[in-house]
């Protein structure tokens, strides 16, 4: 149980950062931390206390195995956390090219 | 037939990286490519129209895995309603870019991003995987944060900052959905999920379908811009170009937001009361709340994105209603809107290239100078606001009597309420912008180029006719798909 614990309180605290933090970049980490969260989540999901890896030698093999469904889905999962944290500091990086600052409260021509 | 299930995501990915490839050897590489590409994805949808005729699926497995382990493209009648929409207007959208894209650098990766947004859109549509649903719903999610920014001035940088965070933070919540789905049945087919959740043995499946529903509605709340998520809409639709804000109002919110909520609420999870009285208060909220947050504006397009938040609550109002008429009419006017909506996109788009400008009070009496947006943008107006023989007259009435009938006449009462309210808006578009005497430094505006002309046109003439949609049997079909609920699996495990 305490390993779901664990993920929460990681969600939580990017969750928080997301909220809180005025600096574009602590956002995307903040962003990050929420994705880790989930990712991790995901492993805990498919994993048996003294599991094996997933490989049967006879077709009625009864060894306990860890779920390996995760494990594929937790890849492709990080795969897109990768393409958006790139699109997310390309933005920022642009940001910082035209608005010369890194403050979220200096972003407010949009409003209304 | 059903092998053709994947061309849908075929085609259009496959183009989007020959455009990358091909794109130096001529300049008109990438928008041929790319109208080629979209014409014949909109024929493709149309010829399978026929094919599920009298509610039948077709199911494409892929890599020959049998359904509730391998991935499985699944099309029925709502799918095929939602193909149709998604792909008419990108094909119009398109159509319109090459003349609107005239002024914008680096066209090639524009329809790059256009098409892969494309192909979340489509899979989002055709996918029979929840796990699968995700992917496609990050695709088409990236494409458009990039679409938004597409311009990188402050305005497109600052809401395409906005709309990824908040757009992020709501698909990871989904993923997050998704894997507890997993983690509680043990299969991600979405099929197989539903058996599994009537079939329940335990009786645990009553607690986590509750908690996960929450997830679900947040996650695509957000994507939909269902009031209390809806922050990031008003910013980031205005601000991209106005293909890419006819695409996000016009299909983008109803394939990722309404669509993607009803098939896992009502085919995989299966609906229930309280889940329906929470859709009903939040479709109520958006539309009040959109309607009226829309009338103070003075940016034409800022207008125009309040106003697709308050029709996103007419559509989920419909659809929430629990009968099959205000489900019908809550599909009809999901088709409506995406038509309508993405029409007057492309005319303030239109108006300001001519004019340079978007503000409401700098702008007055172009009618004269721009007689074909005007008459587009009237057609556009008139459905909207629910004038007769337009379309959106009759997706509205079937909504409210929809409402009526599942005793809701509270509810019905106030969307005509705000059908009048929103005549007040488009008439104050109207006003400002249309008629009147002609604004000082306007005497030089021309009319839209021939193929923004073109596309305006067409989708106006689609407005004019589009009630007749409401006797062809693919409309009652789909509105069938919605009704049945968990049914949709009998399709696929038999």
């Amino acid at each position: 149980m305490l390993p779901y614990v664990f993920c929460i309180i990681l969600v939580g605290i990017g969750l928080y950062t997301v909220l809180t933090k005025k600096n574009l970049l602590k956002i995307a980490i903040g962003f990050c931390l929420v994705e880790y969260g989930v990712n991790l989540f995901i492993v805990m999901v498919g994993y048996r206390w003294n599991g094996l890896p997933p490989i049967m030698l006879t077709p009625d093999d009864k060894t306990l195995f860890v779920d390996p469904i995760p494990q594929a889905l937790v890849l492709t999962a990080i795969v897109i956390g990768l393409a958006t944290t790139a699109v997310l500091l390309a933005i920022v990086v642009r940001v910082y090219k035209r608005y010369g600052t890194l403050d979220l409260t200096e972003l407010k021509r949009l409003k209304g | 037939m059903s092998n053709l299930i994947c061309l849908f995501v075929v085609i259009p990915l496959f183009t989007a990286f020959l455009i990358g490839i091909l794109y130096k050897l001529h300049n008109s590489v990438a928008e041929t490519l790319a109208n080629v590409c979209i014409f014949a994805l909109t024929c493709l949808s149309v010829l399978f129209i026929s094919q599920v005729a009298g509610n039948n699926a077709l199911v494409y497995k892929i890599g020959g895995w049998i359904p509730p382990f391998g991935i499985v493209f699944v099309i029925d009648s709502l799918s095929v309603l939602m193909l149709v929409l998604v792909n008419t207007v990108s094909l119009f959208a398109v159509i319109y870019s090459i003349s609107y894209m005239e002024r914008y650098t680096s066209k090639p990766y524009y329809y790059i991003l256009f098409l892969l947004m494309l192909v979340g859109m489509n899979g989002i549509i055709i996918t029979g995987d929840l796990f699968n649903l995700f992917v496609f719903i990050e695709i088409a999610s990236i494409s458009s944060y990039a679409l938004v920014s597409f311009g990188i001035q402050h305005e497109e940088l600052e809401a395409s900052f906005k709309y990824m965070v908040i757009g992020e933070i709501a698909s990871t919540f989904i993923l997050f959905a998704i894997i507890l789905l997993y983690a509680w049945g043990g299969s991600l087919n979405m099929a197989d999920i539903a058996f599994r959740i009537n079939s329940d043995s335990l009786g645990t499946a009553n607690s986590m379908v509750k908690f996960v529903s929450v997830l679900f509605i947040f996650g695509f709340g957000v994507k939909a811009a269902i009031v209390p998520f809806h922050a990031w809409l008003p910013d980031a639709h205005p601000s991209a170009p106005a293909p890419i804000s006819s695409m996000l109002s016009g299909v983008l919110i109803k394939v990722l937001g309404i669509y993607a909520l009803t098939r896992v609420l009502y085919s995989v999870l299966g609906i229930t009361p309280v889940i329906q009285n929470v859709l009903l208060t939040l479709g109520a909220i958006s539309m009040v709340a959109g309607a009226l947050l829309a009338l103070p504006q003075i940016d034409f397009k800022r207008m125009l994105a309040y106003s697709s938040i308050s029709q996103v609550g007419y559509i989920l109002l419909g659809i929430a209603s629990g009968n099959f008429i205000g489900i019908t009419g809550g599909l009809f006017h999901l088709v409506n809107h995406g038509v309508f909506k993405s029409l007057l996109f492309m005319d303030a788009g239109s108006v300001e290239l001519g004019t340079k400008t978007r503000k409401l009070n700098e702008l007055g009496g172009i009618s004269e100078k721009m007689p074909i947006t005007h008459g587009s943008f009237l057609a556009g107006a008139l459905s909207i606001v629910g004038m007769p023989p337009f379309n959106g007259f009759w997706s509205k009435l079937l909504i409210i009597i929809g409402l009526a009938q599942s005793n809701h006449t509270g509810l019905a009462l106030l969307a005509i309420c705000i059908a009048v309210v929103t005549l007040a808006y488009y008439l104050k578009i109207e006003r400002s912008v249309f008629w009147g005497k002609l604004k000082e430094g306007l005497q030089f505006v021309k009319e839209a180029p021939f193929s923004m002309a073109f596309s305006m046109i067409m989708l106006a003439i689609i407005c004019f006719v589009g009630g007749l949609l409401y006797f062809h049997p693919i409309l009652k079909d789909a509105a069938q798909v919605v009704h049945q609920g968990t049914a949709y699996a009998n399709h696929l495990l038999k």
